[in-house]
């Protein structure tokens, strides 16, 4: 291919860089997330009916209706997750209400980074923070005892408490930045309209801060709720002997019951159900995805 | 055209390093085993002595079960399953590749550790498993705070509220049942006896869970909640209870009354080894009776290798000694292969028994 005439030339090197351009999303979509999804499906439709044959079946979907454990765990995981994002929600809006409108100049990129510091080690290591903290000879169980308050150690760990605590921690910071980018981007002069309008704090922040921060809530909503609920680490560790996790169950079908065909039923019911939440969020907000994700 | 032209020099260019890499490669040895099986020192005596390096991914028998039905048997040249393990999930996902007997030193090996893996190891008339290491799971026990504890049920006694931490895994049910009374060995083949046997378990599992502080999934996780004195009984490996031992002389390994259940961790060639001589080669290393020893020392566990014993240090004999008199030895529950299908039946009582108020 040389050099051509002006115009056509120019064309065909406009199309070839849009393809080269998007061949890596194009790729990255198709081989890491549409076919093995695509696969996913295909496994979860068969059935082990004697060594290495298999037959096309819905029974894997059948079990996860039928077998009340499996329904109730998909259920104790979403109301769990649903429960972390709004907590995490009320506690991540007044600290970014504050970082972007309260403070100005190095104090708010300071807090900000503040936010930003314990995602710099691994989950794992934060998790296990969290376990040195609240076990039964740990950090908060013996400063209590110290203190006087109470004789005996008490156990912190492995409860839904603690497990909520953790998601919380996990999350804050991809509630944090959404929050702000939208907080960041209200005039001023409005909310101060609003002062002078003669209206109170709380419905200045009711009809004029949180309508504005509506897409930034739920995006961030969203997020959080799809990182909780796909939390492996956090349930398993720092869950007690009844904290049941959808993911976990997935991953023992997986790994150690050699059960790939209800693994991924598993799996596609997490990926359906999940979206249908979401789905149903956005109605009740009455918030259309693309502009919540834009 | 002149950035395609580049573009396309650095392909070639990438293509030819890529190519040179894999050529330029020394012959490796990638071993898929437990954690203590094989010790650095060993690797590296290994190394020198042969020139074959190795890479060592550290597993657990799902694990390995797992990762090489992945990749059909590829990935590793070697992997170490646990003898009951192999045969259904040769049935079930054919991974596994023969055994060539003729290429082992078999003069190594224990005879009697050897036949028993040769015969639970066969699938259509082929031998897939090594015996490499064997140890037993049982109780270990904290002596002051839990001196009552000397079968598996005992650790559902009232005394031990919250205390008391043990697997929701299949060695769990197997052990439980053996202290009801029940023999699952010999239910084996009996589907319906079987379950009969699991249900009978999964009540008394569920009635038991008020005094477990945490089901234990990671080894090192037990010992910590062992150590702190969090947890004073509970169901594990004998090597993880002389490991605390060496630390604090009140807790041990306790062999249980209605017996230990014993295990013995193999080699397996994966069907799509690529270092099948390299595998061989440290088979035949690793079961002389020095190196041996010195993996008994990094693992805990004794090995199937024929007089290693002498090498290995006073402590863990008078440990092991200790743990097993010659009664206890005698009462060990070999698990036999596991049939296929049963680990599904299984499941859905530890599912039922997690999920239990």
């Amino acid at each position: 291919m040389s050099a051509g005439p002006g115009g056509s030339f120019s064309r065909t090197q406009y199309r070839l860089g849009f393809w080269l351009l998007l061949a890596p999303v194009v790729l990255w979509l198709g081989l890491l997330i549409i076919l093995p999804h695509i696969d996913m499906v295909l496994v979860s439709l068969r059935e082990r009916v004697a060594s290495r044959q298999y037959e096309f079946s819905f029974s894997n979907y059948i079990t996860f209706f039928a077998e009340p454990l499996y329904w109730n765990t998909f259920v104790r995981t979403a109301v769990m997750s649903i429960v972390a994002t709004l907590l995490t929600l009320m506690i991540a809006f007044p600290v970014s209400f504050y970082i972007a409108k309260v403070l100005s100049g190095r104090p708010k990129m300071a807090l900000f980074i503040l936010c930003l510091i314990p995602f710099w080690v691994s989950e794992l290591v934060r998790t296990y923070g969290w376990m040195i903290l609240l076990r039964e000879t740990g950090l908060i169980s013996g400063a209590l005892q110290w203190l006087g308050f109470i004789d005996q150690p008490v156990e912190l760990l492995y409860n839904d408490a603690a497990i909520m605590v953790g998601l919380i921690y996990t999350s804050m910071l991809f509630m944090v930045v959404p929050l702000v980018t939208t907080l960041d981007s209200l005039d001023n002069s409005l909310i101060e309209a609003g002062y002078d309008l003669g209206g109170s704090s709380w419905h200045v922040m009711r009809s004029i801060v949180i309508p504005h921060a509506m897409p930034g809530i739920m995006s961030g909503c969203i997020v959080v709720f799809m990182l909780t609920l796909g939390n492996y680490l956090t349930p398993t560790l720092l869950g007690g002997k009844d904290s049941l996790w959808f993911t976990e169950q997935i991953y023992t079908q997986f790994i150690t019951r050699f059960n790939w065909e209800q693994g991924a039923a598993f799996g596609i019911l997490l990926l359906v159900l999940s979206s249908l939440i979401v789905w149903a969020g956005l109605k009740v907000t009455k918030q259309s995805f693309t502009r919540v994700m834009s | 055209m002149r950035p395609l032209r580049k573009f396309r020099y650095l392909t070639i260019i990438t293509a030819a390093t890529a190519a040179f890499s894999v050529s330029a490669q020394a012959e490796t040895l990638r071993l898929l085993t437990w954690g203590g099986y094989a010790p650095q020192d060993v690797v590296e005596q290994f190394e020198k002595e042969t020139g074959i390096e190795v890479k060592v991914t550290l597993s657990n028998n799902e694990d390995m079960i797992s990762k090489l039905r992945a990749t059909r048997g590829a990935g590793f040249d070697l992997a170490q399953p646990s003898q009951d393990r192999i045969v259904s999930a040769q049935a079930d996902f054919n991974i596994y590749k023969p055994m060539d007997m003729s290429k082992i030193k078999t003069a190594q090996i224990i005879p009697s550790m050897l036949a028993a893996t040769e015969k639970n190891t066969q699938f259509e008339g082929e031998v897939y498993g090594v015996p490499h290491v064997w140890g037993t799971s049982g109780l270990i026990v904290n002596r002051k705070a839990a001196a009552t504890v000397k079968d598996y049920t005992d650790l559902c006694d009232d005394s031990l509220s919250g205390s008391v931490s043990y697997r929701l895994k299949r060695p769990t049910l197997i052990g439980f049942a053996f202290a009801l009374g029940e023999d699952p060995f010999a239910a084996y083949g009996d589907t319906e006896k079987y379950q009969r046997i699991l249900d009978k378990v999964e009540e008394k599992l569920v009635d038991c869970k008020s005094n477990v502080k945490a089901y234990w999934s990671g080894g090192d996780a037990l010992l910590n909640l062992m150590r702190s004195g969090e947890v004073t009984a509970a169901m594990a490996w004998d090597a993880g209870g002389w490991k605390l031992n060496s630390e604090n002389p009140e807790i041990t390994f306790v062999a249980p009354a209605s017996g230990a259940l014993g295990w013995i961790d193999t080699f397996v060639l994966p069907r799509k080894t690529k270092a099948e001589d390299a595998a061989y080669k440290w088979i035949n290393f690793v079961m002389q009776p020095e190196i041996a020893a010195r993996i008994t020392e990094s693992a805990g566990n004794f090995t199937a290798s024929q007089g290693s014993d002498d090498f290995v240090n006073d402590t863990l004999k008078a440990q092991f000694k200790e743990s097993f008199p010659q009664a206890d030895l005698d009462n060990i529950n070999w698990y036999p292969p596991v049939p296929a299908g049963l680990e599904e039946m299984e499941g859905k009582v530890l599912d039922r028994v997690k999920a239990a108020k």
